[in-house]
């Protein structure tokens, strides 16, 4: 008897969760990929889903190359991603017959972060190549004080470690004693903590560090990467973020409708004043 | 109604059956994928060369030092210009985090386990003995994220090693979570000794120290040895305190107070971002292939040791 209404309870339990899912109404966009645009990408969010009841976004980090290869996977609808696609990712999408859409959602200035009781204020790009190859190990070497530097930087699935590596090492490959950390925050975090640490990421999450001024050349002038500095593009190291999707999340029928709008959204007036709150640029000028 | 109870045993036996042979079946089947996803590296040469026919996840390249801006060197930069796969990165790391871990766990969770058996008033060994194996309990990110605030900051202000997230600092959190599995093993085999061996030892006029390690120890080694072992296993295996406490740099150095970077931890970062079957994966998937097989083996060397320890000391009861 005992087993009979355990039974009975059992097959109710599960005709209960079928019906509960069946009733879903709501509409859910699924969003992954770059961690620079992880807090950007939640404040959009969260306003987003208060304006537009029933409508839910999930958002998640893990690097832009975790976000764009989802995307190809057809595991999600928007990839974030802080570097431009390569072509072999392009290559894969085609092979798909899929094709690729491309948004500018906003302008970073990739700083370079150091603790605030270094004394060094600006770095060239020659000298942050020879930092991060391991060429120069101290601090002296570039005018500091004489202690050992501590790399800190990104994982290689990151966007901010491809762009790095191809724009300021031009290619040549870090040197193996970076610490690769999981998330901009996590670098800051370890600069503000670390005497002799220096770190790169989005020019957002500056807590607690100092953020030194950069040139290309020894002999050019350095600038911070201020708004206006980025805006105008005299900041060398000014990047895009881009939102990546495919015309098949487009066209799609459940849900094309909604990320079409949310994206609309995003480079709205709106959207974009959530950019400057978060502290990138806006492609679009606001008031 | 004695029927229908047969009918009831009957039906539950199947059930039961079932399940246990679904874990079985799981277990074979994950091996099969692993192998299938893992093999092209040996023999499918669009993996093992680049487009342009350079070699670049070949044993040779995989496993031997490679000649990098002029010098012999070993590097795991999976994601550059020129790939590069250097495992040997990845397995020296690996076993540097697991040495330091079971050097710090073993002789505490042995100490604990001789305490706790033989010296603890009842009271005391109530609370000793669940204490410990409920550290098996704590989640691993929870011990990585002791490791990332605390031990480091302890590591580079007291040791004054810089940078605090290394080998050592990784090894020490780890061997918090694996001083309970040493622990419970040694213990349960200190438990199921005889207590004829340690009657005799004291009736031959030996005192408790010298009962203790003369007798006791001896007889229960292969117990300590299995604990030990499947400690190593637990601890090589782990992903979460690896990759937040090691400082997660691809350095191949002696030195234990460097950054390192691990198996487990590397799959676990790069799994995501990478195109399913291309040379990336296949590695990642070689990797976790060497891993599944070193802890297999360990796991089967401790369960055997054990066993035919519990049959021997049975057999003298």
């Amino acid at each position: 008897m005992r087993i009979k209404s355990f039974i009975m309870l059992l097959l109710l339990v599960t005709f209960s969760f079928i019906y509960c899912g069946g009733r879903k109404t709501s509409t859910n966009i699924s969003i992954s990929g770059s961690d620079t645009m992880l807090e950007l990408g939640k404040q959009w969010a969260l306003l987003y889903e208060k304006q537009h009841k029933g409508q839910t976004i999930q958002i998640n980090g893990g690097g832009s190359g975790v976000g764009i290869n989802a995307l190809i996977q057809g595991r999600i609808d928007l990839a974030n991603a802080s570097r431009e696609i390569k072509p072999e990712e392009i290559k894969r999408l085609e092979k798909k017959k899929w094709k690729l859409i491309t948004y500018k959602t906003a302008l970073d200035g990739l700083s370079i972060y150091i603790n605030e009781k270094n004394p060094i204020n600006e770095l060239s790009f020659e000298q942050l190549k020879r930092i991060y190859t391991g060429e120069i190990t101290n601090w002296k070497q570039i005018g500091g004080k004489d202690s050992k530097i501590i790399l800190y930087g990104r994982q290689n699935s990151s966007g901010t470690y491809a762009y790095f590596r191809d724009n300021v090492l031009l290619k040549k490959d870090y040197s193996p004693t970076v610490q690769e950390l999981s998330g901009t925050g996590s670098i800051v975090r370890k600069v503000a903590q670390d005497i002799d640490g220096i770190g790169y990421g989005g020019k957002a999450y500056t807590m607690g560090v100092k953020v030194v001024k950069v040139k290309v050349k020894d002999s050019d002038i350095a600038y911070a990467p201020t708004d206006e500095n980025v805006a105008s593009g005299k900041y060398p190291l000014t990047r895009d973020l881009y939102i990546y999707t495919t015309d098949k999340v487009l066209n799609g029928k459940k849900k094309g409708d909604a990320v079409e709008k949310y994206i609309q959204w995003i480079s709205s007036e709106e959207g974009q004043k959530i950019v400057k709150d978060v502290g990138y640029y806006p492609v679009k000028k606001t008031n | 109604m004695s029927s229908k109870r047969i009918l009831t045993d009957k039906i539950f036996e199947y059930l039961v059956t079932i399940i246990a042979l679904t874990a079985v079946i799981a277990v074979i089947l994950i091996f099969v994928f692993i192998v299938k996803e893992a093999f092209p590296i040996f023999f499918d040469n669009e993996i093992r060369y680049d487009g342009k026919g350079n070699e670049i996840a070949t044993m040779s390249k995989m496993f031997l030092p490679q000649v990098i801006d002029g010098q012999l060197d070993f590097r795991w930069q999976p994601t550059s210009d020129i790939p590069k796969f250097g495992l040997l990165v990845l397995i020296v790391g690996s076993i540097k985090v697991t040495f330091i871990s079971i050097i710090f766990a073993a002789p505490l969770a042995i100490s604990a386990a001789i305490y706790s058996s033989q010296f603890a008033g009842r009271v005391f060994k109530e609370i000793i003995k669940p204490a410990i194996e409920l550290l098996a309990g704590i989640p691993s990110v929870v011990l990585g994220f002791f490791a990332l605030i605390v031990l480091a900051n302890w590591v580079e202000k007291v040791l004054g090693v810089k940078p605090g997230l290394n080998t050592f600092t990784a090894g020490i959190a780890l061997g918090i979570a694996v001083i309970p599995i040493i622990f419970t093993i040694t213990e349960d085999s200190l438990s199921s000794v005889p207590k004829s061996y340690v009657e005799a030892s004291l009736a031959l006029g030996a005192n408790k120290n010298q009962t203790i390690w003369r007798v006791l120890i001896p007889a229960v080694s292969p117990g300590i040895f299995a604990g030990v072992v499947l400690g190593f296993g637990r601890a090589i295996g782990e992903t979460m305190i690896v990759l937040m406490a090691s400082g997660n740099a691809g350095i191949l150095s002696a030195d234990f107070f460097d950054p390192a970077k691990t198996m487990p931890s590397t799959i676990a970062v790069e799994m995501g971002e990478i195109a399913t079957g291309g040379t990336h994966y296949t590695v990642l998937f070689f990797i976790g292939f060497m891993l599944f097989t070193f802890t297999f083996i360990l796991n089967y060397i401790g369960d055997f040791v054990v066993h035919r320890f519990k049959k021997k000391l049975a057999g003298l009861r």
